[in-house]
């Protein structure tokens, strides 16, 4: 099964990645021809299979309500690109309200 | 004389202990091995010296005062950089996580620091351990300590490598389709994928967390046994790490293998593989039959399809993880017009060409309208893999292969993606079905003198039978020789 040069781009936007012209074209081919592979298992016969998730499947994980001290803001924030007054900075999200 | 660096890990930490050796030579003799070598392998992003002195020290006063020791108190040792360590960097092999210095340690290192284990350094690997050679590290290629102009395999090429060249007695690698099992085949080392939620995932950077179990790469199935056993058990920071007591794997060791029921597994053990690997795996087979094992042939039909499962489910799971990739918390950002562009910038600027590609074959897999053909598709198969596995193991004790189709390819000698995933085809059912597997070398390729792997899998949670069988087998094989560069001109 093929995937177009459209669906290539739009993938892009979905997963966040900025693509160039030739790393769009790429993918094109390789992604098909990666699919094409995979789409083996689509003739599998899995009518009234369950899928699996994970493959030991535990329920109900639960531990004692016990307080851990937290690792603080301070080493929380030590590996961030930017910060200003103990928080996160990022571009702005919203518009000035002016 | 037999130098230090060149003993097995649980014989360094009975000199330590017995006061034969000092914890401070131990260490020295490591990293003077890993200085004198590692310009040709290339198996370190980070060397860790200072603390690995500091460490040793502290391990050295420990024994003069006479406090009780852990089971590896003072042998060095070397994790995979996508093991967080408190206060080094680990970068995945990413140039994302380029600075990163993570402000806690994985569960796995802390319990290793805790038995008296000395950081050597963090390994290469493949970037975010997408890969099969090593090769798409973003930072240098590993070479294989048999032929340096071979690849060492991957993703835990580094960690292989290390052990395979003499710098350290054992290393830590991840596994989620093979990545311990086929570069220790590939490096003729032993690696022990435990079963799924054995050994706890937390403060390993995540790839596939439904796959991903970190697990020993060393050069004996014993040093397997004791670094398991230092590793595995219940943690409450991962919720999928499974309840219950420890084994004792050491003492499980000499049980043998005679009555033993063997599965040879037709699927992954004749086409598709290299054939001079499939001549030193039959030798394997009649060594178990010696050894008094039942050997017999089954097939798992499934595992046909085992490689196109696996390459829809941990990208689509990779697609997910990796989002957390955004230039916000840490790693790299790139700015943009607005948050959408300074993560797009961000992203495309630090993750590399393969990491791309499983992000975007991931995300197209779990997209509207494409997640049941494909993402929900492959869990349903996946859980056939699973019954597969479960009809044979009413046969059988324990089932064997090939642990990869060849012995190790040429460095930039496979460009094609899907060429390099199915170098994979051997590993990948058992991580699916989160059984534990381990590949122990069986001796040298007539073809091009390079190692060659045998895998064990076992049923899930039975790491003590997996252990026995490989350890009778290695006793009875004997230990590979040393690679050339073990005993440098």
């Amino acid at each position: 099964m093929g995937i177009g040069r459209q669906q290539v781009e739009h993938v892009a936007k979905l997963a966040r990645l900025a693509l160039t012209e030739e790393e769009l074209n790429l993918f094109e081919g390789q992604l098909s021809a990666i699919l094409e592979h995979a789409a083996t298992v689509t003739k599998l016969d899995t009518e009234g299979v369950e899928p699996t998730s994970h493959s030991m499947p535990l329920m109900n994980v639960l531990r004692p309500d016990v307080v851990i001290p937290p690792i603080g803001s301070a080493a929380a924030l030590a590996n961030a690109p930017a910060e200003e007054d103990g928080h996160f900075r990022v571009p702005r999200i919203l518009d000035d309200e002016s | 004389m037999t130098e230090l660096w060149e003993r097995t890990a649980a014989d360094l930490a009975s000199l330590v202990a017995s006061k034969q050796v000092s914890a401070a030579e131990v260490a020295e003799s490591c990293i003077a091995r890993t200085n004198e070598v590692e310009g040709d392998v290339l198996s370190y992003l980070t060397l860790t010296p200072e603390a690995a002195r500091a460490k040793a020290a502290g391990v050295d006063a420990a024994v003069a005062a006479g406090e009780p020791l852990g089971p590896l108190a003072g042998v060095p040792m070397a994790l995979k950089d996508i093991i967080c360590t408190e206060g080094i960097r680990s970068t995945a092999a990413s140039k994302i996580l380029d600075t990163y210095i993570p402000p806690y340690s994985a569960t796995v290192a802390q319990r290793l620091y805790d038995a008296g284990g000395v950081l050597l350094g963090k390994t290469n690997l493949d970037e975010f351990a997408m890969g099969s050679s090593t090769e798409n590290s973003a930072y240098q290629v590993t070479r294989n300590p048999w032929d340096l102009s071979k690849v060492p395999g991957g993703s835990s090429g580094g960690s292989a490598a290390a052990v395979a060249a003499g710098q350290a007695p054992f290393s830590i690698g991840t596994d989620t389709g093979g990545s311990i099992r086929q570069p220790a085949a590939l490096c003729g080392v032993v690696g022990l994928k435990p079963t799924y939620g054995l050994v706890p995932r937390y403060g390993l950077i995540a790839f596939a967390s439904s796959l991903d179990q970190a697990g020993p790469i060393t050069r004996d199935v014993r040093d397997a046994a004791l670094v398991l056993g230092a590793i595995a058990g219940l943690d409450p920071k991962d919720s999928t790490s499974l309840p219950g007591p420890v084994p004792d794997y050491m003492g499980a060791l000499d049980k043998g293998v005679e009555g033993l029921k063997i599965g040879v597994v037709k699927e992954i053990s004749g086409e598709g593989v290299n054939p001079a690997v499939q001549t030193r795996f039959r030798e394997a087979v009649q060594i178990l039959e010696k050894l008094g094992a039942q050997v017999g042939e089954v097939s798992l039909p499934t595992f046909g399809y085992g490689i196109d499962i696996y390459y829809l489910i941990a990208p689509a799971e990779a697609s997910s993880n990796l989002a957390r990739f955004d230039g916000v918390r840490y790693g790299l950002r790139i700015d943009g017009a607005d948050v959408e562009n300074m993560n797009r910038n961000s992203r495309a600027a630090g993750f590399g060409p393969e990491v791309k590609r499983r992000i975007m074959l991931g995300t197209y897999s779990l997209s509207s309208g494409y997640y049941d053909a494909y993402y929900l598709k492959a869990q349903k198969a996946r859980t056939l893999i699973a019954r597969d596995f479960a009809r044979a193991y009413e046969q059988f004790d324990l089932l064997v292969s090939p642990s990869a189709p060849t012995t190790a390819f040429g460095i930039g000698e496979i460009t094609d993606p899907l060429t390099m995933y199915l170098s994979d085809i051997c590993t990948v059912p058992s991580s699916l079905a989160g059984a534990a597997a381990i590949s122990v070398p069986a001796g040298l390729s007539a073809d091009d003198g390079l190692p060659v792997g045998i895998q064990f899998m076992a049923k899930p949670l039975d790491e003590t039978t997996m252990l026995s069988a490989a350890y009778a087998f290695e006793q009875e094989l004997g230990l590979l020789p040393k690679p050339p560069l073990w005993s440098p001109s």
